[in-house]
């Protein structure tokens, strides 16, 4: 399944779709990295809103994810996650604990822009 | 009117999510909240995710309960595979511990009604649990 | 009373008939006398004063269709529809004022009804007419408790329902500034009102957009384990929607469960008082806050 990503500047933006397989989502972690550094990008956001089940290894890949982009420099902020997947999540003990969130794409950027604008 | 019962044999990743989905369908065809409906599948899908990482291959049964007053949702997860052996430390719950660790049992308890386990080393593992509608 | 029709009943009856013939025969008597049979019952329960909140076109209407699935329940036997059906009957009868009493009434004196049409038809044939009501009986008991459950079920959903609205009127999430959510929790809670005001909360939280809530506990005497953990898990949540959650009102009673089951309070954003927890909030949310002298006391 392809998951389009998208640039804006030096922010990378990739939407998850619904049913993405185990297979999918390990794609995607190679795929999101290696787009970090061909692009040099300082930031990547992932967009969840269509997902409607977060289960554990969905949460580690994107904690995996996050990792991984920290090592090239990279913050990664996880949006849209519904307040149903939330409360399951958290049911399972799924906090997603040293990924930074927000609430949509919006509050996304305007957390990257927070950040970089103190950082430089 | 649609079927009872559904089973899906789990044998890949990809069934995984098509488990999930089937279950949300079930529960939305019994009136469970979208909410609700999110737990079921979350549920499932942990379930499902065991038996591909522990057994290989199992199955999952989705059935319509049909209770005196109430209505609602059994999931059961079934296979052949090694079985656990310790189940008390398996459903040990440490309310503050990050999920991901191990079978994520106890999550799925939380998740739903009332929950089942039946496992022997060498003689696989059933786990059925039980949502009903509020 | 209804006419007799169809072939008259002969004075030999046969041995061996099957109940599920009988049931044949005695459901093409009642649609063969379908008019006739329902015109008396809607006498009936317009006599015993049934149904008084409806007009008789609307008591009609619906006897004309509790009538076919009365019949068709007899029939079939698949009372699993029956409960469907009464439950859709519930749903347009319920609004309009109709009691349980008053359903059950007019199934049982269509029961009556239609066992008496049977009494006249078959009365020359004392034996036969047995064997009928042997076939009639259970079945007409089994509709008119399929269709009581039904009313019930039906009514009681309502009342949950109703309560359940009552449970969020009571306990609002305001919003007292952009981005900033208050919940304020007063009194006891248990788990399942814990888990409706977590679930509550994260909707505000989208709606509203919030980044910042603030949940005051002073009024909460006391919370046990489970609730405990509803608390940790609703920051949690709050979180995963881009949420900073500032507790207050915390008692040391609640802090040591808290610490029991495992939290470190350090890490949870926690503040004396209402009013402190609203201008850290609005803090973090980048306003100024300045404090207004303390009033001198008179």
């Amino acid at each position: 399944m392809e998951v389009p990503i998208l640039k804006q500047g030096s922010v990378l933006i990739a939407t998850f779709q619904a049913a993405l397989s185990d297979a999918d989502l390990n794609q995607l972690r190679m795929g999101l990295v290696q787009q970090v550094v061909k692009f040099r990008s300082r930031a990547v956001i992932v967009d969840v809103t269509a997902m409607d089940v977060m289960d554990s290894f969905a949460s580690r890949t994107l904690r995996e994810i996050s990792h991984m982009i920290r090592l090239r420099g990279a913050e990664t902020v996880i949006v849209g996650i519904q307040p149903e997947v939330a409360f399951a999540m958290v049911q399972l003990g799924l906090t997603l604990e040293g990924v930074a969130t927000a609430l949509d794409l919006e509050e996304g950027l305007a957390y990257l822009n927070e950040k970089f604008k103190t950082t430089n | 009117m649609s079927a009872g019962e559904i089973r899906v044999a789990i044998n890949s990743d990809q069934d995984i999510v098509s488990a999930r989905q089937k279950g949300r369908v079930m529960a939305n065809e019994l009136g469970f909240s979208s909410g609700d409906a999110t737990l079921i599948a979350t549920a499932i899908s942990e379930l499902a995710r065991n038996i591909v990482s522990y057994a290989r291959k199992g199955q999952i049964t989705l059935k319509m309960l049909n209770g005196l007053n109430r209505q609602g949702i059994a999931v059961i997860a079934s296979d052949d595979g090694p079985g656990i052996a310790d189940i008390r430390q398996a459903l040990r719950d440490g309310f503050s511990t990050s999920g991901s660790l191990g079978l994520g049992l106890p999550g799925v308890r939380r998740l739903m009604d009332e929950f089942d386990i039946t496992s022997q080393p060498g003689r696989g593992t059933v786990v059925a649990v039980k949502k009903w509608r509020q | 009373m209804a006419k007799r029709e169809g072939t008259p009943t002969s004075p030999e009856p046969k041995r061996n008939e099957e109940p599920s013939e009988l049931l044949r025969e005695l459901v093409a008597h009642l649609r063969q006398n379908r008019t006739q049979l329902r015109e008396e019952w809607v006498v009936r329960i317009t006599e015993t004063r049934l149904l008084t909140a409806m007009t008789k076109e609307e008591i009609f209407a619906e006897a004309t269709s509790v009538y076919d699935s009365y019949v068709e329940a007899l029939e079939t036997e698949a009372f699993e529809a029956l409960q469907a059906y009464a439950r859709n009957l519930s749903e347009r009868i319920i609004p309009r004022g109709v009691e349980t009493h008053e359903v059950v009434g007019i199934v049982l004196l269509l029961r009556d009804v239609l066992a008496r049409s049977l009494f006249a038809k078959y009365q020359n044939d004392f034996k036969k007419l047995n064997r009928i009501l042997d076939a009639y009986e259970p079945a007409a008991n089994r509709i008119a408790n399929t269709v009581a459950v039904g009313f019930v079920q039906e009514r009681e959903r309502v009342i949950r329902q109703q309560q359940e609205a009552i449970r969020e009127l009571s306990t609002p999430v305001l919003q007292v500034r952009e981005r900033l959510l208050i919940l304020p929790i007063i009194g006891v809670i248990d788990p399942q009102r814990a888990r409706q005001l977590t679930e509550q909360l994260l909707r505000g939280i989208r709606t509203n957009r919030a980044k910042v809530v603030v949940i005051d506990i002073t009024g909460v005497a006391a919370m046990d384990v489970t609730v405990a953990n509803h608390l940790v898990q609703t920051v949690e949540a709050s979180r995963l929607l881009g949420a900073t959650v500032i507790v207050t009102g915390l008692s040391p009673e609640i802090a040591q469960t808290l610490v029991t089951i495992g939290v470190d309070l350090g890490k949870m954003n926690t503040v004396g008082d209402l009013q402190g927890g609203i201008e850290q909030a609005e803090r973090l949310l980048g306003y100024k806050v300045e404090r207004l002298a303390e009033p001198r006391s008179a």
